[in-house]
């Protein structure tokens, strides 16, 4: 069983939420090529969420080339690298770093001290090796 | 999503009702569109069953007017009830019949009832045929009266609070054969609840109810898309928060507030700058901090006003 949940504080639309972390599974090699997504049916009684949400995801995915559909079965992941592309992966990236530089103000850390820091930072999960 | 809307299959116009002095709904008008789950949220007392007496034909309307399936339900009642499976909050099945009883008695109203499904829905429910219904538990009551309410393939699914006080086994048993029968068979289901999290997972459309009246109505993608929680601060501290339109809620104080906006995320974002609010943070609120804005948020300004 896929390891998919579902987190209501979140505001986040529940579709969107399946989107993100089958991309997330399918970038990880969670999920390989050609694996079959679960069922609408099983997925949505497995979290207990409106079908519908789960054709909404699928379709989404489908849109986005990371899965596909065989006709009389089911949804498969497609064979295409990592299903984030370059914008996507500025726009996530651009998210996180916002938050950073943020914080950094408020904690009166000015850009150059982040940047000493994130190469620290960088030198320390090397274990030390730069 | 400009999608050629179908007729809807409950339409409520202008439907009011009072009980005494007690005005139970205000004007109330709703579409519920085939195929879809609607849920009706709203807090104890505020009107939801009320409605859904109505379109069940229960109640006839003084004043406005109820069509399910194109049809008034109380002209033509065995029509449309054989077209509705309803599951009471109070889940009045007859005390003394055992299971397999209460099913062969309510069998001989539904000619559509399907022996097979209802004999698999009892296994699933883990419901003994022989127990009397008196001795079942409170979530077995309602497993009971879920099975009743659906073994004759209903078009349209009423339920009226239907895990309310139950435990979390066995909301998620009926949860998943409602979820099921949608997945299945494509039924349209109105269900209330005052359980966020519940219908914020079910439903594709959803009314808040509040004091009868309706405090809002519309597809969940749209709520999520038109609501935003926004963090917001200002460069001298504030007694009240500046009088701006789409904000349906607040709270904080001095320099920096909370915000809910309703509207299209660039123009409200753009309201609040203009009034003097440097925006600090931006996400999609709860069902929960929507509900709290749309009614709490509505008294506090009533008292006020």
């Amino acid at each position: 069983m896929l390891h998919i949940t579902i987190s209501q504080g979140d505001g986040l639309p529940l579709y969107l939420q399946l989107v993100q972390q089958f991309k997330h599974l399918i970038a990880t090699g969670r999920l390989k090529a050609d694996t079959e997504l679960p069922s609408v049916r099983a997925l949505s009684e497995q979290l207990l969420v409106n079908p519908n949400t789960v054709v909404r995801a699928y379709r989404e995915l489908e849109v986005a080339g990371l899965v596909y559909k065989k006709r009389g079965s089911g949804t498969f992941v497609s064979a295409t690298g990592s299903p984030y592309t370059g914008e996507e992966c500025r726009r996530i990236l651009s998210q996180r770093a916002d938050t950073l530089i943020v914080e950094g103000r408020n904690l009166g850390f000015g850009v150059d001290q982040l940047v000493d820091l994130l190469r620290e930072r960088d030198r320390a999960l090397n274990g030390g090796r730069s | 999503m400009a999608e050629q809307q179908p007729e809807p299959l409950v339409r409520v116009r202008n439907l009011s009702c009072r009980f005494g002095k007690k005005v139970a709904l205000d004007n109330v008008s709703l579409d519920m569109a085939k195929g879809r789950v609607f849920g009706l949220m709203g807090e104890n007392g505020a009107g939801k069953t009320t409605l859904i007496k109505h379109i069940l034909g229960a109640l006839t309307p003084k004043v406005g007017e109820v069509r399910v399936f194109g049809v008034d339900p109380t002209r033509n009642p065995p029509a449309v009830l054989s077209q509705i499976g309803y599951l009471s909050e109070d889940r009045d099945l007859p005390k003394w019949m055992r299971v397999k009883e209460a099913l062969r008695y309510t069998q001989a109203f539904y000619p559509d009832w399907d022996e097979s499904y209802a004999e698999r829905l009892r296994e699933q429910f883990r419901l003994p045929a022989d127990a009397r219904i008196r001795n079942l538990s409170r979530g077995e009551k309602a497993k009971a009266g879920l099975l009743l309410a659906l073994a004759h393939r209903p078009q349209l699914l009423l339920l009226d609070e239907p895990s309310s006080g139950l435990d979390a086994v066995a909301r998620r048993d009926i949860l998943a054969v409602v979820v099921r029968s949608v997945a299945e068979e494509g039924r349209t289901v109105v269900f209330s609840s005052h359980l966020l999290d519940e219908v914020e997972r079910i439903v594709d459309d959803v009314a808040m109810i509040h004091h009868g009246k309706v405090a809002l109505n519309m597809s969940m993608d749209e709520l999520k898309a038109t609501h935003h929680r926004r963090v917001v601060a200002f460069a001298e501290p504030l007694a009240a928060f500046p009088e701006v339109p789409c904000v349906l809620h607040v709270e904080g104080e001095g320099c920096e507030w909370a915000v809910i906006t309703h509207g299209e995320a660039d123009a409200t974002r753009a309201a609040l700058e203009q009034a003097g609010a440097r925006i600090l943070d931006e996400t999609t609120p709860s069902l929960d901090s929507v509900f709290v804005a749309r009614v709490v948020g509505s008294q506090t300004m009533q008292a006020v006003a």
